[in-house]
């Protein structure tokens, strides 16, 4: 593998995350996040989806006039999205009854139209593949992560196995019920994002005001 | 008259679709930097939502349910299968009509909406109401009344976030916060005083 190529692969994984990054794709990773099991149907979902919607878009990117590319990207995904949600139905049915209308919302995640605009209209069918890719990866990890955070402190388990024995069974751990309902998922989000740019300080955005004392004397 | 009061209440306060369920993030916090805009958008959503979800609620009744086709000779054809791909056409299309409509008959509001009519299509926020809508089996009346409700409590979800964040610009923020940080917290704070509705028993 040549530099480029990774680049293309490991850019959206942390230097360029698509959730903490560009803020595509947020809806998802804050809604079904509070199991890690179904985190990771999603990420697998939401990566085939958009790593071959790249491609076939790719493939297309000279067919298709540029007025109505919009929809011909929108009916491609939308295909892809129903393939998706009719396998998830017929292996995975308990799982797919908890993503409830989260699979179907893949159509309008931002993170692949945000692609087939942004990358699979301008270069061949392997780099696209690869960038769609790496963004449903650099998805999954924000998503597996945040799953990770939320179920062990909202139900003291990880993936379904016990690993805080929680009051309740007869041991010492009393789950953090915000965890599991809305404001948690903010709050781990806002919390993982100032955690990255703190690694990463050239991610910090620039203020729009700054507040600076002056003295009187200057003033005056 | 009771129930469907109870389920507007609902969808604005306590199933409020942006701070409930997420949906429409991206926009929710891209737009919601100045209040002006966000109630712009706000607007637009609320008509696009009051419109298109009991649209494809038609569509599911009479094309697309298992069984819905009898009126045309086929009773035992079941093409649910293609609703994700017809919800989102006729989204696309009706915002597409609105479009045109506003331009040629109330140029002063498609000014001022702007490019956010167009964006109106990719708001995961229209399709969730759509899904939603069929998911939880609602009739006809009660998907007018979801529409006009869900919008509207997306559209006061985006309006308090921009006020707050408006405030916010003058605050001094530690800086891996600034900006997105300090907006989910913010937003998560908002999702903790919606939540204090779901007490509210109708």
């Amino acid at each position: 593998m040549n530099t480029d190529t990774k680049q293309i692969l490991l850019d959206p994984l942390v230097d360029n995350n698509p959730v903490i990054l560009q803020i595509l794709g947020i809806c998802s990773a804050l809604a079904i996040t509070t199991k890690v099991a179904p985190a990771i149907v999603m990420s697998i979902a939401l990566t085939t989806v958009v790593a071959l919607s790249n491609t076939f878009i790719s493939m297309l990117r000279n067919q298709i006039p540029s007025s109505i590319r919009i929809i011909v990207q929108m009916t491609i995904i939308a295909s892809l999205v129903i393939l998706v949600a009719q396998v998830l139905e017929a292996f995975a049915y308990e799982i797919s009854k908890q993503l409830s209308v989260f699979v179907g919302l893949i159509i309008t995640n931002c993170i692949v139209m945000g692609r087939a605009e942004a990358f699979a209209m301008k270069n061949g069918p392997g780099a696209s593949f690869l960038d769609g890719l790496g963004h449903g990866l650099g998805y999954s990890l924000i998503l597996i992560a945040v799953a990770s955070v939320r179920e062990l402190l909202g139900s003291g388990s990880w993936l379904g196995f016990e690993v805080m024995k929680t009051v309740k069974n007869g041991g010492w751990y009393e789950p953090n019920g915000l965890m599991v309902l809305a404001p948690g998922a903010f709050f781990i989000i806002g919390l993982l994002i100032w955690a990255m740019r703190t690694w990463k300080p050239q991610q910090v955005e620039k203020t729009e005001y700054r507040i600076e004392v002056v003295h009187r004397t200057e003033v005056m | 008259m009771e129930t469907y009061i109870a389920l507007l209440v609902r969808s604005i306060f306590v199933e409020n679709l942006a701070l409930g369920f997420f949906l429409g993030m991206c926009t929710f916090l891209a737009v919601s930097k100045k209040v002006e805009t966000a109630i712009g958008l706000g607007a637009a959503v609320v008509f696009v939502q009051a419109i298109t979800v009991p649209v494809n609620n038609l569509i599911f009744a009479f094309l697309l349910k298992p069984g819905a086709l009898a009126w045309a000779g086929y009773p035992d054809v079941d093409l649910s299968f293609l609703g994700l791909i017809t919800y989102i056409g006729v989204i696309a299309a009706i915002v597409q009509i609105l479009e045109m409509f506003l331009d040629r008959y109330v140029p002063a509001l498609y000014n001022a909406l702007g490019i956010f009519l167009p964006l109106i299509t990719v708001n995961c926020a229209i399709l969730g109401g759509s899904l939603f809508m069929v998911e939880r089996s609602y009739n006809f009346s009660e998907s007018v009344v979801y529409g006009i409700g869900s919008g509207a409590g997306w559209a006061l979800a985006l309006i308090a976030l921009a006020g707050i964040r408006e405030k916010l610009r003058y605050s001094d923020v530690p800086a891996g916060l600034q900006g997105l940080g300090i907006t989910f917290i913010s937003a998560g704070l908002m999702a903790m005083a919606f939540m204090s509705f779901s007490g509210v028993q109708l």
